[in-house]
């Protein structure tokens, strides 16, 4: 490996290994080797070169994600792809940026901000997270409620196959010939292809934005408000809900202005033509208002809706600075069932005697619950994963989805059987083995244990004791991991 | 029928009772046909679990089968190489969920699109689908054939709205993949591959979609340029203002004629000239602003007519007319040869310009929709104007310059493709393996899903393209410019490649 792509582009000694050993998930794993590739040409080198040593393989960007999808369940060796950074092409005639999967998501927009286009999917993680890995992941963001994910914003793909073939899929323009191969590889967790290059569309600022805070006294009519709100056909370009105890600990850290003694805040935004968000902030605010709304603050500048923002983008990362152990969910339900499901999550903490925090994407019912535990409290930890096993469960019952944004991985592949048969996994195993027979490419993500392949080698989940053992605790002398800030 | 598909097909009735198949009349099959092709027998499922025996009983008796819906759109597929039974999907009509709340649905493949749209509206809500045929085709066709609708402007297209899918593989076991809440990456998103797949994959029975407000108020605008070049400088300058219309059409002389033909209601403009609609809904003080910024962009850029369609009857007989051209030009044309070419909007004028002068050579009329995101609908009829050929076979030689021509604008036009619609059957082969050449993505990994889906080839081949490159010699159009863009990217404006006239 260093003879191909020179000594400063591979690590291989324990103590470097150990910085990629982990993600944003509570989840573990390390590579046995981390090269940094700085062409596609590199890549499908190093990808033939493992194959012909049967070495598994895995990609990763920034290693922000929230699943465990970027670690290395089986060892191997991990390509990082932080030196394929460049952004190639800007065409914003046919509003098309063409980016390597190393670029970071906020880059794109900060390159053609100027000109008055933005690219629209925006994870919390913006400001780290890598293209490369929003598109394995199919990254969403407070935003995607009428922007769209991931998939909505990628037209075309270069890949490089588990075979080292490099092929390209899709198309600038974005209508698929033949089948919708795009459609298939984006959100595909990284074990079908390593994604080389990355065509995405860019969207147009709009005229006019206004931020909205809601504030109530009640969980239930917050979540209320949300379900009208949908229910009434009223598509705000954000609605996050930020519970009143999480918000709390929140603004102690970032100062956001969120109410402190409120029980629920709802964080809304509307953006488009100046005539139509004057008429949609109107309609929100009388639905708010009929929902016992305490107040509705419109924030006054772009300072002010910046601070709202940088509250809610960083509310995970204030939550880690009073708990050792913060398990992120990421469960899905119909809107309609918001209500129920929060006072749902209410009483399975109590029933597990846990704080379960929210703050989520109420707007498409994309929930965060958030357990907090003592990480070196091992009882306490199974505790967290049962409760929130019950947590999706629920989800699940009431016409729902596991994740939304986050992804199965390592992390939720166990909960797979909840949505899907026996029939199914053999299925999607053959559209795996199709690109990937040999299980050599990320082995051991999405597919529950006895479905998947390549699982002799696999290494067993952590246990509590050492999984996401702060950087300090394990290795004082090298940089924490990218903070927690995915959502 | 061969003697062997007979005693298949008596066995297959054996099992599921002869109310499933239909076997007897020769002019009920003929109904399903696809190229003058018929099916040996006729299969109708009841349930979903009838249709995945039926499936597996073919793959063991290497039955070859072709789900339909309601045969609005056969045309669009190839000629099948065998096509034993055709599996009538019509009957899972069922709505097996709706959550007006959650503006969710999830429904039967059978179901007809307008029928679950008369649903739909009784919740203010609907589906942006406004698909050719719309009055008869299934949800499940409407996905299968893949069509776009002019409603992509504001909504994108099925892929973005698809939320789930059940199906049956080619081995006869029942698959579900995605779910039906709004956002969900739970495992692969099988049921985009769906979408285009024209039943080489799978037989759909169920998919689920997230479904929309019906926009308040919608009124229509109506421009009429001199030329193409001044109503595609229009149309740009609208994507490029904070304006949203939900649909942005540009049509050419031929296509109006073709459009307001035999309508109801004709717009009072020049059919010599270059058309731009758009629809836009909203509250009073958006309606004025949208009047006011069309006209306004129009009058810069040399319109010759603006009139604003404020009620909604003249509106909906022409977006219902623009909605059916495909179905509109294949009747006015006996020879029509129908392309979707997919191209970026910065390629629309020179395109036009080459496909114009390549119809003026040919003496051949030519019919265009053009929508603002790209795809250019090309309807072309060879045989129309040539001497002594009035309706008789469309003159090859100009078939095979239009296919060459077309193909290769796709090329020159960075990563553009192409889609056989509809043509004579005599030109479906060679034109379906013409475009397959330029598909974007590799046929071996087309070939790698097909066989994950339907390892055992139960379901109609894919097109597979042709060896050989057909378009190098093209008059007009210049060899791709794509490989000389890739080493010379950021630095250059974008701009078209040049398309040079001989």
């Amino acid at each position: 490996m260093q003879k191909l792509l020179g000594p400063d582009a591979v690590l291989h000694r324990p103590e470097d290994l150990i910085l990629y050993e982990y993600d944003g998930s509570v989840e573990k794993g390390r590579p046995d080797a981390v090269v940094f590739p700085s062409s596609t040409a590199q890549v499908s080198h190093i990808v033939k070169l493992a194959a012909a040593h049967d070495t598994p393989i895995l990609g990763r960007g920034a290693g922000t994600g929230l699943s465990g999808g970027a670690l290395a369940r089986s060892g191997g060796l991990m390509l990082v792809f932080s030196r394929m950074n460049r952004i190639l092409d800007i065409d914003l005639e046919n509003q098309r940026a063409v980016v390597q999967p190393g670029v970071v998501n906020l880059d794109i927009t900060r390159a053609v901000e100027q000109s008055g286009f933005f690219f629209a999917p925006d994870p919390s993680s913006q400001k780290s997270s890598t293209i490369g890995g929003n598109v394995a992941e199919n990254a969403g963001g407070p935003h995607t409620l009428a922007n769209g994910v991931t998939t909505n914003h990628v037209t075309a793909l270069e890949l490089v196959l588990p075979d080292g073939t490099i092929v390209r899929v899709g198309s600038k323009q974005g209508d698929a010939s033949g089948y919708d191969l795009t459609g298939l590889f984006v959100g595909s967790e990284g074990t079908l292809a390593l994604v080389t290059e990355v065509t995405v569309k860019l969207s147009r600022k709009p005229e006019a934005i206004k931020t909205l805070l809601a504030v109530f006294d009640s969980v239930d009519d917050a979540s209320e408000t949300v379900a009208d709100i949908t229910a009434r056909g009223i598509t705000p370009a954000a609605c996050e809900m930020l519970d009143g105890w999480t918000l709390r600990v929140i603004e102690d850290y970032i100062h956001a202005g969120f109410p402190l003694d409120s029980a629920a805040v709802l964080l809304l935004e509307v953006e488009g033509m100046i005539e139509a968000v004057t008429a949609q902030a109107a309609s929100i605010d009388e639905i708010c208002r009929a929902h016992h709304a305490r107040e509705v603050r419109v924030a006054r500048d772009d300072r002010e809706r910046e601070l709202l923002w940088k509250g809610r983008k960083n509310s995970f990362g204030a939550l880690g600075r009073i708990a050792s152990g913060i398990y992120v969910l990421d469960g899905v339900i119909p809107r309609s069932k918001l209500p129920q499901t929060l006072r749902h999550i209410q009483e399975i903490g109590d029933q597990f005697g846990f704080r379960i925090g929210n703050v989520f994407h109420a707007g498409d019912g994309n929930l965060h619950p958030i357990v907090l535990y003592d990480l070196r409290d091992n009882e306490q930890f199974q505790r967290a994963l049962k409760a929130s096993a019950e947590i999706i469960r629920y989800c699940v019952e009431v016409g729902g989805s596991l994740t939304g944004e986050h992804g199965i991985g390592m992390e939720k592949s166990e909960l797979m059987p909840l949505l899907f048969s026996d029939a199914d996994f053999d299925f999607m195993r053959r559209v795996h083995d199709a690109f990937n027979p040999k299980c050599a490419l990320n082995p051991g993500k999405i597919f529950p244990l006895g479905k998947g392949c390549g699982e002799t080698r696999l290494r067993p989940h952590p246990s509590p004791s050492q999984a996401n053992t702060p950087p300090e605790a394990a290795a004082p002398s090298v940089t924490p991991p990218t903070p927690v800030s995915n959502s | 029928m061969s003697a062997v598909t007979d005693s298949a097909v008596s066995r297959l009735e054996s099992v599921l009772g002869a109310n499933a198949i239909f076997t007897a009349k020769a002019a009920n099959r003929e109904l399903y046909a696809i190229d003058g092709v018929a099916p040996t027998a006729l299969a109708k499922p009841a349930s979903v679990e009838q249709a995945a025996e039926i499936i597996r009983f073919a793959g063991k008796e290497k039955l070859s089968i072709i789900p339909v819906g309601a045969r609005t759109k056969l045309f669009l597929a190839a000629a099948p190489p065998r096509y034993d039974v055709a599996l009538d999907l019509t009957a899972l009509d069922q709505v097996a969920h709706y959550d007006p709340a959650d503006l969710t649905v999830s429904v039967g493949a059978g179901m007809p699109l307008s029928k679950l749209n008369a649903m739909l509206q009784q919740q203010n809500q609907f589906l942006p689908l406004r698909v050719p045929y719309y009055s008869q085709s299934t949800i499940g066709g409407a996905i299968a054939s893949g069509l776009d609708s002019p409603m992509r402007n504001a909504y994108g297209t099925a892929r973005d709205f698809l939320l789930g899918a059940e199906f049956i593989d080619g081995l006869g076991a029942q698959i579900k993949s995605g779910g039906r809440v709004v956002k969900n990456v739970t495992g692969y998103d099988l049921h985009k591959l769906l979408v285009g797949s024209f039943g080489t994959l799978a037989a759909i029975t169920r998919l689920n979609f997230r479904t929309f407000p019906i926009p308040a108020t919608a009124q229509g605008f109506l421009a009429t340029f001199p030329t193409h070049e001044a109503a595609f400088a229009a149309c740009r300058k609208i994507t490029h203002s904070p304006l949203a219309p939900l649909t942005l059409e540009i049509i050419n002389p031929q296509a109006s004629r073709i459009l307001f033909a035999r309508a109801q209601f004709t717009p009072a403009f020049d059919s010599d000239h270059w058309q731009l609609l758009a629809e836009f809904a909203g509250n009073d003080d958006l309606l004025a602003r949208y009047k006011r910024d069309l006209t306004a962009i129009s009058e810069q850029s040399q319109a010759t007519q603006v009139q604003i369609l404020e009620d909604n009857k003249p509106l909906a007989a022409i977006t219902g007319r623009l909605r059916e051209f495909i179905a509109l030009a294949r009747e006015s044309f006996s020879d029509a040869v129908l392309v979707k070419l997919s191209i970026l909007p910065a390629h629309h004028i020179q395109t036009i310009t080459v496909l114009q002068s390549v119809a003026e050579a040919a003496n051949a009329p030519l019919a265009i929709v053009a929508r603002a995101s790209g795809p250019i609908y090309i309807a072309v009829s060879p045989g129309a104007n040539q001497p002594g050929a009035k309706t008789a076979e469309p003159t090859e030689s100009v078939v095979s310059l239009f296919a060459q021509e077309i193909v290769a604008l796709a090329r020159s036009a960075a990563g553009g493709h192409a889609q056989l619609i509809s043509a004579p059957p005599q030109h479906k082969s060679q034109l379906h393996a013409l475009f397959a050449g330029l598909n974007s993505s590799d046929h071996t990994l087309l070939n790698k899903i097909k066989f994950a889906f339907d390892p055992q080839n139960t379901f109609p081949p894919l097109s597979a393209p042709s060896t050989s490159p057909a378009a190098e010699t093209s008059r007009h159009a210049v060899p791709s410019s794509e490989s000389a863009s890739q080493t010379t990217r950021l630095p250059t404006p974008p701009s078209p490649p040049p398309l040079k006239r001989s």
